[in-house]
């Protein structure tokens, strides 16, 4: 098979439940054109050369015109790029601005100091499934955890939550880079309208906050001043809704394919019935294995850039194939098996570099205490269908549903 | 018996002796253990402590954030060694294989490790050094009495010799918010290591944050009370300072003193060795049975044109004794070079700097990420057309990047376009390092030459 139409399979529903032979594939050619136009780097070495390259742009108004038309990237004209989407020196300021609020350090404790209340919310939304049956993972637990989480830090009313997973999920949605030219069109009017609204709200919300302050982030935010001073009123706009996005869509994924992976080996989930200390080593094996975040399809070359034997040009549409190179023998030894308590391993799920996930900590957190309380919960779990319906994204690529049996819930 | 059979034998009940028990000889110690080594392993210190960490003694320990007494180096594995704290090596005889102690022991060997670092090099007019008040910082014993006098709140503290350790004084004063004068020979704080370009920041750095900066001048003499106390300091532009605690940070001298007359090449460059950590002897001859690590060696490095480098840097102690352990129980064929990336990092005035390679070998400069005015940039050095090293304030995160740069000896001035670069990335610049000849405080990396020996050989030729 030629690697030119691998791309296309990747993103092809059909491979959703198992991309991980076509990254095999890939890895042949750790650099390799797709036909659509963007560089595929899929080896870890070279993925992670690139996300500490210096000659490497996350800011799509960078790539040229036919780069940026061929991937579909284009500037929403109403909001300007969040700091995921944005170079150094602009995305330093803001990512320090908002981590005064988040971690280190400033705030070293924030995320540690939040263990009682984020268990307080596994054990309500768990103790809610008694007397079930069957109950669906990603509804009734993956999916309400870390919404519930990221809405608290922020300081969204609860009543308001609904309101967001539907801006939120048609924002993901837009994340995707699949159909024709012109569903991505259809489907990126769709997003902007998403984020208009989105925008809206947390604008009115930041002003309230502005003026009676509360503990939260939105307050911080608003009123503090440190050392680079303060977002302007838009940039706070812009970084809610990034934290908000990135808070709804990633762990909801860890959390689910953790469930998944742990059904599939059975000797493992009763080892972490008896031993919640391999939650820490168990998560990170589960972002090499099945991260939420399979690629990062938004780098842009800003000169040319010569990767394991292949020159990228200028200008170019490059995407990092993360999933893939957590899956490379030439890094991990026997890549393909789940290892719960692997030593050594420096997988890419968050990223690397500049851009390395800014929640890592929250979401190692929530998963964490997710999947132990699940294991030590949920009574005799099976899974009703392997493997289960996907959702359609390929890049924050994860189950839609995940349909278990239960015998009941424990105390 | 065959040599194979010999480093059995020796392996299972040979003899190894580490002089300088701190962080190269720790470390080398327990990496001999986990290589195998089941003989007699004994450490030899001259102070009475555990071995302890010294880059916490001018951060934290100042700041009072951990007691001088609490930088115990962490134990990887058990040595199972005899300790021979408090007593110093004091002579070493090759041919019989042997280690003097002052208190008049001997310890005979099989293989020897030197790891005896480096010390403050003192203040040179000797009756002031003792002056009540005056300090140097190297070892826990300093930091408790230092940190003692920061704590009582001196009247004013002066730092003479602006490099990473004086420097990172100046920043613990500040930030205790006792006042400080620093005195610097060069033209600004770390030119010896950073060079002109990047010290004009270092010196910004440090006004801002209130300190008295005096570059270009040189402290004529330290003047005490009647009662011995250090009570004023007068310098070379005829200006003085009442200070009641004086801190010397002139760099380092290598403790070699006890090899003076072994027939080891060592001298006040330290000691040198091949890259695979065996000694040179007087003659040029490398050694088969005397390693050396840590800040007291200088090795020749491929990337630096073969230059010897004497690095004082932590993880270049680590990383050397780990070698040196390797190849000391190791056939021939089984040893390793150490070939290490000159790497160090420093934290003063909420700065995070970092670098990598030997900027003092460098022409030029060009600030590639960021910017000089906001403290915030990485910096690459270029030597005749080559990166050759890297520096950055507050941006850690790229050095892995310009590490591989060196590696590949890439092009100088790099020819790429990258994120965050300024108006002032354009163009290099002369680097600005003083002349290596008149150090005003110890770069963290010297280049010593290309031959293995300090003093001369004298050359007879035999007649025919
Ligand atoms: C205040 C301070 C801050 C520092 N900060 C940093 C930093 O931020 N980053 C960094 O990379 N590096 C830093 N360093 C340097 C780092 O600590 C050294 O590189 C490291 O300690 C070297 O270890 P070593 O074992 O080679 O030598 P040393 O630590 O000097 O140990 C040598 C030991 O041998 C003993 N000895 C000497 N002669 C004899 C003898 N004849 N007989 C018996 N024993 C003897 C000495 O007393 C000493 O205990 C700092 C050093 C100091 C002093
Ligand atoms: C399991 C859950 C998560 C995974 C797998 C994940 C993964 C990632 C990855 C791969 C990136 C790098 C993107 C890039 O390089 O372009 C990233 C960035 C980011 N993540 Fe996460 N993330 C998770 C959870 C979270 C959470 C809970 C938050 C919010 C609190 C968050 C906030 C962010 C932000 C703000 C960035 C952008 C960082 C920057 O550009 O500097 N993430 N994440
Ligand atoms: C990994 C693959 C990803 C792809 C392909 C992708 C792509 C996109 C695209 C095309 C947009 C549309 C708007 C625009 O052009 O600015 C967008 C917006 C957004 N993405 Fe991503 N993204 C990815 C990962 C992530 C991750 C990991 C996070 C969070 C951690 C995230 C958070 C957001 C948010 C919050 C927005 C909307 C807000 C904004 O840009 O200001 N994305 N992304």
């Amino acid at each position: 098979m030629t690697s030119v139409a691998l791309l296309r399979q990747v993103l092809d529903y059909a491979n959703r439940p198992d991309p991980y032979p076509l990254y095999a594939e890939l890895r042949r050619t750790p650099v390799v054109r797709d036909e659509a136009g963007p560089y595929l780097v899929s080896t870890y070495w070279a993925v992670k050369g690139l996300l500490h390259d210096p000659r490497i742009s996350s800011d799509a108004r960078n790539l040229t015109p036919e780069a940026a038309e061929a991937t579909g990237q284009e500037q929403d004209p109403n909001l300007p790029p969040s700091f995921l989407r944005l170079d150094p020196p602009e995305h330093d300021r803001l990512r320090r601005l908002a981590m005064r609020p988040f971690g280190p350090p400033h705030t070293p404790r924030r995320v540690f100091e939040m263990h009682g209340e984020l268990a307080g919310i596994v054990t309500g939304l768990i103790d809610g499934l008694r007397g079930r049956d069957a109950i669906d993972l990603v509804d009734d637990v993956s999916y309400p955890f870390p919404v519930t989480v990221i809405c608290r830090i922020l300081g969204v009313p609860r009543e308001d939550e609904t309101h967001f997973h539907e801006w939120a999920d048609t924002i993901a949605a837009g994340l995707d880079p699949v159909g024709t030219p012109e569903e991505r069109a259809a489907k990126m009017q769709d997003v902007q309208q998403a984020r208009r609204d989105l925008a809206m709200y947390l604008a009115g919300l930041i002003e309230e906050r502005r003026r009676s302050p509360r503990d939260d982030m939105l307050s911080a935010l608003a009123t503090e001043h440190g050392p680079d001073g303060q977002m302007s009123p838009v940039e706070m706009i812009t970084t809610s809704v990034l934290l908000l996005i990135a808070g709804h869509e990633t762990t909801v994924n860890l959390i689910t394919n953790g469930m998944l992976t742990l059904l599939r080996h059975p000797d493992v989930l009763q080892r972490l019935r008896t031993e919640p200390a391999l939650a820490g080593p168990l998560v990170e094996e589960l972002l090499r294995f099945e991260p939420p975040v399979q690629m990062l399809p938004q780098r842009t070359t800003l000169a040319e850039i010569e990767v394991a034997g292949t020159v990228i040009p200028k200008g170019a549409a490059v995407y990092l194939m993360v999933a893939s190179g957590n899956r490379d023998p030439q890094r991990f030894t026997d890549p393909d098996r789940f290892v719960p308590d692997r030593p050594d391993n420096q997988h890419l799920g968050f990223g690397h570099g500049l851009h390395s996930c800014f929640g890592a900590p929250l979401a190692r957190l929530e998963a964490q205490l997710a999947l132990t309380e699940l294991v030590r919960r949920l009574d005799a779990p099976q899974l009703v269908e392997d493997p289960p319906p996907y959702r359609q994204n390929a890049v924050l690529r994860g189950p839609r549903h995940l349909p278990l049996t239960i015998g009941g819930i424990r105390d | 018996m065959t040599i194979d059979g010999y480093l059995e034998a020796f392996r299972r009940e040979g003899r190894i002796v580490v002089v300088g028990a701190s962080l190269a000889g720790l470390r080398a110690a327990e990496a001999l253990r986990a290589e195998g080594f089941a003989g007699t392993l004994t450490l030899v210190g001259d102070e009475p402590h555990e071995p302890y960490d010294r880059p916490p003694l001018s951060k934290q320990v100042l700041l009072g954030k951990v007691p001088a007494d609490h930088t115990r180096l962490p134990r990887v594995r058990p040595v199972d060694a005899q300790w021979r704290l408090g007593s110093a090596a004091t002579g070493l005889d090759l041919a019989a294989k042997r280690v003097r102690l002052a208190d008049g022991d001997v310890l005979d060997y099989d293989r020897l490790l030197i790891t005896t670092g480096v010390r403050a090099r003192p203040w040179p007019q000797e009756l002031e050094a003792e002056l009540d008040g005056v300090f140097v910082l190297r070892t826990q014993d300093d930091a408790v009495q230092l940190h003692h006098r920061l704590a009582a709140g001196p009247r004013r503290v002066l730092v003479i010799g602006a490099g990473f350790t004086g420097s990172e004084i100046a920043s613990a004063c500040r930030e205790r918010d006792v006042p400080v004068t620093v005195a610097e020979r060069g033209a600004a704080p770390l030119v010896g290591a950073l060079g002109g370009v990047v010290g004009e920041v270092a010196a910004e750095l440090q006004r801002a944050h209130g300190v008295d900066l005096r570059c270009g001048v040189q402290v004529t003499g330290l003047e005490g009370d009647s009662a011995g106390r250090v009570r004023t300091a007068h310098f070379s532009d005829g200006t003085a300072v009442a200070c009641d605690v004086v801190v010397v940070a002139l760099g380092a001298t290598r403790n070699t003193e006890w090899l003076a007359d072994s027939g080891l090449g060592a001298g006040p460059r330290g000691i040198a060795c091949d890259a695979g950590c065996r000694a040179f002897d007087v003659r040029g001859i490398v050694t088969d049975d005397v390693f050396v690590a840590g800040d007291v060696a200088r090795s020749p490095h491929p990337l630096f044109g073969y230059q010897f480098l004497s690095l004082e840097h932590w993880g270049n102690a680590v990383a050397q004794a780990e070698v040196a352990a390797h190849n000391m129980v190791s056939a021939s064929a089984e040893r390793r070079p150490h070939l290490w990336m000159p790497s160090f990092w420093s934290a003063q005035f909420g700065v995070n700097i970092k670098s990598v390679g030997v900027p003092p070998m460098a022409d030029q400069i060009m600030v590639t990420q960021g910017s000089l005015a906001e403290q915030r940039f990485t910096a690459a050095y270029g030597f005749q057309g080559r990166v050759i090293a890297a520096v950055t304030f507050d941006q850690a995160k790229w050095l892995d990047f310009y590490e591989r740069q060196i590696e590949r000896a890439a092009s100088f001035p790099p020819e790429f376009t990258t994120v965050d670069r300024r108006p002032e990335g354009r163009q290099p610049v002369a680097a600005d390092f003083p002349d290596p000849s008149q150090p005003s405080h110890g770069p963290t990396v010297t280049l010593s030459g290309y031959s293995p020996t300090d003093r001369r050989v004298s050359f007879t030729p035999r007649r025919a």
